[in-house]
């Protein structure tokens, strides 16, 4: 499934080459010197919060997650879980792993939904690692303000549902 | 009432920003460092784990996590140069009036749905996503349709569903919380037009 993705993804990149060449050689060369000027200023960063994050969800106590966010934990399981899924680190593996753990060893749908969702839209490692040297600062901290509110937004969605 | 008049003082200037970005041959790229402060912060906690895995664990551990992890690094470099290279020529070859015009400040509701649109759309992950977002952001497109994309790709991309989340969760689960965020990306652009309205200046970047 990586290699699909790889390859997808590969695939966009040459159409866009494509394209660019057909324009002119100029448009070719700046942009793939752009891009990879790019890739070669966020290799230390990436490569730091990478193995960084690895060591940092070990040293955690995971063990202690599951017991906060059962079913009948409510609004204060789903709280909990969003605050956890903000300070999070690692990537999507870890994210992903707690959260499925959590589910297997009781926790409720709805605080999974609400977990999940904050650590994809506001873990702080992720906001500091890949958006903040990406975008413009204020954009970042604008996004992850209106964000606030999502994960609460998603778990209420999936206890009116009463689904998955 | 203050909010209004801000309002009617920063359009003008936001119209005459994108027309005069739209007049520059090449869109105007930000200068950046290869080490900072967010990593320096990353750097000392990555340490401080570091060391208590070391010490609490043991050597062999502490070395097989070292592995995994420069494993998972050396997996994702791919997907980083080709989301850099997307961001790249994204930047030279979208008409920045198309841009301007979709996603841009008097885009409306339309603009947000295209905006989600494409999150959902583009291959990739959290690693190819933010160059493209900056990308759009320096062609014209406005903060909430940024932010709709950006948190569109996040909770409702297909690609980071099918390759991280179907794995763990199973595709019931996927399924539903999928469309549960659904509405999201929307809320989040539409608070961030609010927010901007309200005065929050996400253009005057002194970094």
């Amino acid at each position: 499934m990586t290699l699909a993705i790889n390859i997808l993804l590969w695939l966009v990149v040459a159409g866009l080459a494509f394209i660019a060449a057909m324009r002119g050689q100029a448009l070719l060369r700046d942009g793939a010197r752009g891009g990879a000027m790019e890739f070669l200023l966020l290799l230390p960063r990436i490569g730091i919060g990478v193995v960084g994050s690895g060591f940092l969800a070990e040293a955690l106590p995971n063990e202690w997650i599951a017991p906060w966010l059962g079913p009948q934990s409510g609004f204060f399981g789903v709280m909990i879980a969003t605050i956890g899924g903000a300070l999070t680190p690692g990537g999507p593996v870890v994210g992903f792993s707690i959260g499925a753990a959590a589910l297997k060893s009781g926790a409720g749908a709805p605080q999974v939904i609400a977990y999940s969702t904050a650590w994809a839209l506001y873990a702080i490692h992720r906001l500091l690692i890949w958006e903040v040297p990406l975008m413009p600062a204020r954009v970042v901290w604008l996004r992850a303000l209106v964000s606030l509110p999502l994960p609460f937004l998603a778990a209420a969605i999936a206890i009116l549902l009463g689904r998955p | 009432m203050a909010g209004s008049t801000g309002t009617r003082q920063t359009i003008p200037t936001q119209s005459i920003s994108v027309r005069a970005a739209l007049t520059h041959a090449a869109p105007p790229r930000r200068r950046r460092r290869a080490f900072d402060w967010s990593t320096a912060v990353i750097a000392a906690m990555a340490l401080a784990s570091a060391a208590t895995v070391y010490a609490r664990d043991g050597r062999e551990h502490f070395f097989a996590i070292l592995l995994g992890d420069v494993t998972l690094f050396a997996e994702m470099l791919p997907k980083v140069l080709a989301g850099c290279l997307i961001g790249a020529f994204v930047t030279l070859l979208l008409p920045r009036e198309m841009v301007a015009r979709w996603v841009g400040h008097e885009s409306g509701f339309p603009g947000l749905l295209i905006a989600a649109f494409f999150g959902f759309l583009l291959p990739g992950g959290p690693i190819t996503i933010y160059p493209v977002a900056g990308a759009f952001l320096v062609m014209g497109a406005d903060a909430g349709a940024v932010v709709a994309f950006i948190v569109s790709w996040t909770l409702i991309g297909y690609t980071r569903a099918l390759v991280w989340e179907l794995p763990f969760f199973g595709s019931d689960f996927v399924l539903w919380r999928i469309i549960e965020a659904l509405p999201l990306p929307i809320i989040a652009g539409l608070l961030a037009r609010i927010a901007v309205r309200a005065g929050f200046n996400y253009r005057d970047d002194n970094q």
